[in-house]
């Protein structure tokens, strides 16, 4: 249905290595905008990412600057509310539904001690590695680290 | 045929579009899909993920801050 003109969709590629709020929602803004607008779409849960796919944990990340203890955070979360910006688990919730997958890094789960069960596993399409990721990102038109 | 609409008033980026995009997934083709919104931007976009689509826009319509956007699915 989604097509761009004949043959394959047009895909983005996305690494979320970062755990921090307002990365989470650039990756899942981009992310559901590219499914939106008829692309394919893979976001690459990896470090700091990957521990925003723990149970209760997608809106748990700190802002990236002025967090001040969280109280920077509080007061971007209050001025979003005000602006009636989408949460997290509602763009994950649409990233899901609009067909975007989840990739998890097994390698970081391995490092960080993080176990399939501590996850969102309805969430995550594949477990994998910077092999999958590369084969994605070859031909992607878009591929972004955030 | 069917006339859906999407009431996206008071919504902010990306939720007019990902809401449009949902609504255009579902509608069987022949339907008409009726955007309603006050998010600035999401006018200028919508009909670009349209076009993306190969879907036809049928109408845009502006009353004040309330915008209008039909499209055929």
């Amino acid at each position: 249905m989604a097509d761009k003109q004949e043959g394959r969709p047009q895909k983005a590629t996305i690494i979320l290595h970062s755990g921090d709020m307002d990365k989470v929602y650039s990756a899942l803004i981009i992310g559901n905008g590219a499914l939106a607008m008829g692309m394919d779409v893979a976001i690459y849960f990896t470090f700091w990412g990957l521990q925003r796919l723990k149970k209760g944990a997608l809106e748990k990340g700190p802002l990236s600057k002025m967090h001040f203890l969280g109280l920077g955070k509080w007061m971007v979360k209050q001025r979003m509310k005000k602006a009636n910006v989408a949460s997290l688990e509602r763009l994950m919730r649409d990233f899901k539904e609009m067909g975007g997958r989840v990739l998890a890094c097994d390698m970081t789960m391995e490092i960080m001690g993080i176990r399939r069960e501590d996850l969102h596993t309805e969430w995550i399409d594949d477990y994998c590695a910077v092999g999958t990721y590369i084969a994605e990102a070859r031909d992607s038109d878009i591929t972004l680290f955030i | 045929m069917a006339v859906i609409t999407v009431d996206c008033r008071g919504e902010t980026c990306p939720v007019p579009l990902v809401e449009t995009r949902k609504a255009l997934r579902k509608a069987a083709p022949g339907d008409i899909i009726e955007v309603i919104g006050t998010h600035p931007s999401s006018k200028k976009e919508i009909p670009l993920a349209v076009q993306a689509l190969n879907l036809t826009i049928l109408e845009i319509r502006e009353e004040g801050d309330v915008w209008t956007i039909r499209i055929q699915r």
